[in-house]
């Protein structure tokens, strides 16, 4: 995770052992505070009663209140990442990580840790009434850990969003290249969304791979559901015909719509000798009739290719 | 210093790749191959790459200019059994062989010389 190497430029909260009075505060005033906090976090607009009940976040604030007790009582660290910080920062990381899932946003997520500035800095007002420099230097040192821990959270949770999103592109990758036998010898590949460079490795590979498996000497290619081709696609979509053609296989690309086919032209893309059709059944009859030819059994393919219902 | 034996089979010659190819392999299966073609009167040439899964655009240029090299002497020349990871190798290379035929096996291989030598006679 990025936040164990630096992502906390700033300097974890200076809380002296000598001087703050934090952690003595947390000990004596749990019950008040966390009593305070379940008030605020309540009321607090950001609130979702839908999918979290009361019980579940009376559990996790008074685990938080003992573990960032624990943290400000062994506050010789400077450094976030020592490991001191380890369990308060697993137990934000698993809180932000199941809200994520249930469906929070991250100011709802992170309201969790910043609601409790207002109990806590009341707390500390009441205890240090005489004295406007040391309450001073404790409501920083109190808001430095508080918006440390509350970064923390947003930061897990748009790790773990990014994660999924990550592995829902790489389900889409798989999902959307199939390779399809027609027939004897020929192959469809359905393309279906937009092809950039990664995609286009993958569809190569898969297409070449199946040409190995099943000898097949025909691929057709289909564009119908690619939205749009500019250059960048054209070049990939050539790509891929220039290494079927290497392996000793013909390509052909079909379901070029009318105003595709007149992008192609109109940026000068040239597809050179590769053989193009407008629809997938016309890409179907012209490699039956050409593997008909080559084949010993020819005339039979060809009588039942025709009865074949167009699928394009 | 090894060297990649060419068989004869009739108007054909016929080349199997078993070894990783280095360069000077490659050299000398070239002048090998060109004096063979000239001295056996070879019609069509069969290469076959199915046991080459690493190419560089050496080995790449290599086959390419083979296969002019081959037509020089007029014969056909038709290169069969690439790897995929070779295949797309080369396209990203940006040597797509352009005039060179391939076919998927040496079966199809040796239909396809068959035909073209049936086409020019």
């Amino acid at each position: 995770m990025s936040a164990k190497n630096g992502f906390i430029p700033i300097e974890a909260p200076s809380v002296n052992k000598h001087t703050s009075k934090l952690p003595a505060i947390l000990k004596a005033h749990e019950k008040e505070i966390l009593t305070d906090w379940l008030k605020e976090q309540l009321r607090a607009l950001t609130l979702r009663g839908d999918l979290l009940n009361e019980a579940d976040l009376r559990t996790e604030s008074r685990e938080f209140l003992r573990l960032a007790q624990e943290v400000t009582q062994k506050s010789s660290a400077q450094d976030f990442n020592d490991p001191i910080w380890t369990e308060i920062k697993a137990m934000l990381a698993a809180l932000s990580r199941s809200r994520a899932g249930a469906g929070f946003t991250p100011a709802e997520t992170a309201t969790f840790v910043f609601s409790l500035k207002q109990p806590l800095f009341t707390r500390l007002r009441a205890e240090l009434k005489g004295d406007p420099d040391a309450l001073a230097d404790e409501l920083w040192g109190a808001t430095v850990l508080i918006d440390l821990l509350g970064l923390y959270t947003v930061e897990v949770y748009q790790d773990s969003r990014e994660k999924l999103i990550s592995r829902q592109q790489r389900e889409l990758l798989e999902l959307s290249t199939p390779v399809v036998e027609l027939w004897d010898d020929i192959l469809a590949l359905p393309l279906v969304g937009t092809l950039d460079s990664n995609r286009t490795q993958i569809v190569m590979e898969s297409l070449l791979q199946k040409i190995v498996e099943t000898g097949s000497s025909i691929a057709i290619i289909d564009i119908t559901g690619v939205p749009t081709v500019d250059t960048l696609v054209a070049q990939h979509l050539l790509k891929t015909v220039a290494a079927t053609r290497l392996m000793g296989a013909d390509c052909i690309i079909s379901g070029i719509r009318p105003q595709i086919a007149q992008t192609i032209v109109h940026l000068g893309v040239n597809l050179g000798d590769v053989t193009t059709k407008a629809t997938l059944a016309d890409a179907f009859r012209f490699a039956l009739q050409r593997t008909g030819a080559n084949l010993e059994d020819g005339k039979s393919n060809r009588a039942k290719g025709s009865s074949i219902p167009e699928r394009g | 210093m090894d060297r990649i034996p060419i068989l004869k089979m009739g108007r054909y010659l016929l080349v199997t790749i078993q070894v990783d190819m280095h360069d000077q392999l490659a050299t000398s299966l070239q002048d090998d191959l060109t004096e063979k073609i000239a001295k056996e009167r070879a019609r069509g040439v069969l290469i076959d790459i199915s046991a080459l899964d690493i190419v560089d655009s050496f080995i790449g240029r290599m086959i390419a200019d083979t296969s002019a090299m081959a037509r020089v002497l007029d014969a056909e020349t038709v290169v069969v059994g690439m790897q995929p990871a070779v295949a797309i190798t080369l396209v990203e290379l940006g040597l797509p062989l352009e005039g060179v035929f391939t076919a998927l096996n040496v079966e199809k291989g040796m239909t396809l010389l068959h035909r073209k030598l049936a086409q020019r006679a």
